[in-house]
């Protein structure tokens, strides 16, 4: 909080030194920039009639959508089935694969930092940058439309985020307590099993569930690229413009992820 | 060994996770139940997946030799959309979220406006991104500004969200302070409540524009602009080389982004 | 009681000297015997190498030079399934227990024979029937009975440095290498853990060196003191050869008949505490 002497022999004071206010104006004028400019790139070519037309169209949808055809219901059963499993059997797979590379990754358990530990990095960088739909959009390219693809591109996101909060807790583990372990004369995997795991069970533990939970979301819009589940059918009424039912399937997502979401806050409740 | 009674043959087994045997039971035979219905019912067709393994050969083999050049046009034109999109998105998403978060905050708001901001947070929170996206781009036509509102109306939900949750939780002794000294409600945010939960605030927002970036290369699949189309085309044309490209920028500005915002929430604490 | 073997020495160390990486010299040349059956009290002030010194002898810590020998085998040198091994043949025992939180008492006391049963064993669990026979007599021995099956975060401070003990017992060791035992314990609990390890060394006949601050408590309970400063070994003696002059040259100058000590180092005021306790006793 710098003062500043007045030719009158006052004493003024200020929040911050004249060149502080410049530099603050400066940085703000260059942020308003730069949106603006982002502003002016962007819309191009946005064509902007139908822009002002966005409420009479929202108005419209949501009309049109209205009421639900809730027969279609029938046919949801068995995509919410697969949507369940993709996430499931994704957030499993995701597990098996993560756990190893978070071992790998850990300054405190790699066997060799100068190899070892930058690969495991690497791959969750890559794994997390890259969110499950791209992933799925690999996938179908890959080996075509289905649950499988599904499956994997869910457990290959998984595999990042498992992997860097997984190596971050095995980074904060107490030292004191592995070198207890150290010192009766255990082998590398032994101070893995009563070292380590026992400290970093419970962080897994709530890691799993949550990223479930976020998987049961991401799962139910995988559809839309051609990897199973209840996004599937939602990308067939959507291109048949089939409204009503496009509300149903709104719903029933909505459902499902509100109960993901419950399931995974008591579960994580009950592990604390 | 002096003064101890035999122990020995005494049998040991370390105690079960869950106590209730018939608990326990029932939770291991409902996970193979589960497990076994859950497999049983997959449906893979083997010989497409197989038919795949030349395809996935060769999309890694192109991570080798990405292909920059050939598709550059689409792949600088898509970029550019993207990152644009994340720097208006996240800059009108962070300033909507502003009055949505105050309003959310129990302990400032009354209760209409707290039950108002809460619905927003809500729906904008519920959907997930591609969804919103589909919305959004029916009423604004095909084009980034339809993923720009996409991606600043799920920044508001996450926003208002957090910072709600940090005005509540606000050191109540400081607004004491300053409302004794006879602080108007305006005088109160900016001397009391402000300095408390800008830092965060201030972090959240570069982690969201990291968010922001990467869910803008997915919106683009269902139209609404951004590197997500050409990628998307890319695959449809096997052109893996493209893919690859397009993938290892993406994963380098996360990269970079990441780095830079590690930085900058350094800086502030 | 004891046989002191002056010949072949349990624990033996020569010329050990260890150099931190940031240029500390921790311990320079160190020569040190522990007989069979010794119970010998490391004293001497934060800082002097004590701690290193321990961990030196089962190669936590990579001595830079010197050597170690325990029961005639060299520890000096070894490495992988040797260097396991041979820390099998030395049970530790820690300032703040160590034990792993999150796993029972039984479980605790039984990772002490991690070093003789395989991975898959000690995954599971499934421990020969005579180390669990054993590790419920340590159990009971130590004053833990019926308490097998509880987590370890869920003990008294006292009860946890128990079941370190019986961890380190468990590995049948031939040295105990003992660091601060009672150091987070309070003055009664802290006496009924030393007298415990007394007796049982006694009953196994073993070495062990207790790195101990409160210097009274080490007077009380141990057969011979040696005392650290700077990496040096300056005073090895019985706990009476302890004088005002020999804990200056330990700890640095001091007013060792003063009362009521004025330093600030908890160490100093231990030793102080020490004196004056020796002094009021002679007077009398």
């Amino acid at each position: 909080m710098p003062t500043h002497s007045l030719p009158s022999g006052q004493v003024e004071w200020r929040r911050r030194t004249p060149r502080a206010v410049l530099l603050r104006w400066v940085c703000w004028l260059l942020g308003v920039l730069l949106v603006v400019q982002c502003w002016q790139i962007m819309n191009a070519d946005t064509i902007w009639e139908f822009v002002y037309d966005a409420p009479a169209q929202g108005a419209d949808l949501l009309g049109r959508m209205w009421p639900p055809r809730w027969s279609v219901m029938d046919k949801l059963w068995w995509p919410l089935w697969d949507t369940l499993n993709m996430a499931t059997l994704g957030t499993a797979l995701g597990v098996v694969l993560g756990v190893p590379v978070a071992f790998l990754a850990a300054r405190t358990t790699t066997p060799s930092a100068a190899i070892a530990r930058p690969i495991a990095l690497l791959i969750i960088v890559s794994s997390r940058s890259i969110n499950s739909l791209i992933w799925a959009l690999l996938l179908v390219t890959v080996m075509g439309p289905g649950v499988l693809a599904g499956i994997l591109a869910i457990a290959l996101r998984s595999i990042g985020f498992i992997g860097k909060l997984l190596y971050e807790a095995l980074e904060e583990t107490d030292p004191k307590q592995i070198e207890a372990i150290t010192a009766t004369g255990a082998s590398g995997a032994q101070r893995i099993a009563y070292g380590f795991v026992p400290q970093i069970m419970p962080t897994f533990a709530g890691i799993s569930v949550y990223r479930w939970d976020i998987n049961i979301r991401e799962s139910t819009v995988l559809g839309l690229v051609g990897a199973g589940g209840i996004g599937l059918q939602l990308n067939a009424s959507v291109s048949r413009l089939a409204w009503p039912e496009v509300t149903v399937m709104f719903i029933a997502i909505l459902c499902t992820v509100a109960v993901s979401e419950w399931v995974s806050a008591r579960v994580r409740a009950a592990i604390i | 060994m002096s003064a101890t009674t035999t122990t020995t043959g005494r049998r040991w087994r370390p105690p079960p996770f869950i106590a209730n045997p018939w608990l326990r039971l029932a939770l291991y035979g409902g996970v193979a139940l589960y497990l076994a219905l859950a497999l049983g019912t997959l449906q893979v067709n083997w010989g497409r997946v197989a038919e795949g393994l030349v395809r996935g050969w060769a999309f890694i083999a192109a991570f080798g030799s990405p292909d920059f050049t050939s598709r550059w046009p689409e792949i600088y034109e898509g970029m550019v959309e993207s990152l644009t999109m994340t720097v208006v998105s996240t800059v009108l998403g962070v300033a909507l979220s502003l009055p949505v978060g105050l309003g959310a905050a129990r302990n400032l708001a009354p209760m209409p406006v707290y039950l108002v901001c809460r619905a927003i947070i809500a729906t904008s929170r519920s959907f997930p991104e591609i969804i919103v996206a589909i919305l959004f781009v029916k009423m604004f036509g095909f084009g980034p500004l339809a993923g720009m509102v996409t991606l600043a109306f799920a920044t508001i939900g996450f926003m208002a969200k957090l910072l709600a949750e940090d005005l509540e939780d606000i050191d109540e002794a400081q607004v004491e302070a300053i409302r004794a000294a006879g602080a108007s409600w305006p005088q109160l945010m900016v001397y009391a409540v402000q300095p408390q939960v800008l830092p965060r605030f201030i972090g959240l927002s570069v982690y969201r524009l990291d968010i922001n970036f990467r869910e803008s290369a997915v919106i683009g699949i269902v139209g609404a602009g951004g590197i997500g189309a050409t990628l998307n085309t890319s695959f449809d044309r096997y052109e893996f080389g493209t893919s690859a490209a397009i993938l290892i920028l993406i994963i380098g500005i996360v990269m970079a982004a990441e780095y830079a915002s590690g930085i900058i929430r350094k800086r502030l604490q | 009681m004891l046989r002191i073997d002056d010949a072949k020495p349990m624990l033996r160390i020569r010329g050990l000297t260890k150099t931190y990486r940031s240029g500390d010299k921790a311990l320079d040349g160190v020569d040190l015997d522990v007989p069979r059956g010794q119970l010998m009290a490391l004293i001497g002030p934060s800082g002097a190498g004590k701690s290193t010194l321990i961990r030196c002898v089962n190669r936590l810590v990579e001595p830079t030079a010197g050597e170690v020998v325990v029961d005639g085998g060299p520890v000096t040198g070894l490495g992988g399934g040797a260097l396991r091994a041979a820390r099998r043949r030395m049970g530790m025992i820690f300032q703040e227990y160590a034990l792993v939180e999150r796993l029972s008492v039984m479980e605790n006391v039984l990772s002490g024979r991690l070093g003789y049963v395989g991975f898959w064993a000690s995954w599971l669990r499934r421990y020969p029937q005579s180390d669990i026979d054993e590790a419920f007599r340590l159990i009971e021995r130590c004053g833990l009975s019926g308490m097998h099956d509880k987590r370890a975060d869920q003990l008294s401070g006292g009860q946890r440095q128990r079941v370190g003990i019986c961890r380190a017992l468990i590995q049948n060791p031939a040295l105990l290498l003992v660091d601060e035992p009672t150091a987070s314990l309070d003055p009664k609990t802290s006496r009924q853990v030393m007298r415990l390890l007394v007796e049982l060394c006694a009953e196994r006949n073993l070495a062990a060196i207790v790195n101990i601050h409160d210097v009274a408590l080490a007077q009380m309970f141990v057969q011979r003191i040696v005392g650290l400063r700077a990496g040096r070994i300056v005073f090895d003696g019985p706990p009476d050869a302890l004088t005002t002059e020999t804990l200056t040259a330990i700890y640095g100058e001091e007013d060792w008949n003063a009362s009521r000590p004025t330093e600030e180092d908890e160490e100093d005021e231990a030793a102080a505490r020490a004196i004056a306790a020796r002094l009021a006793a002679e007077a009398r």
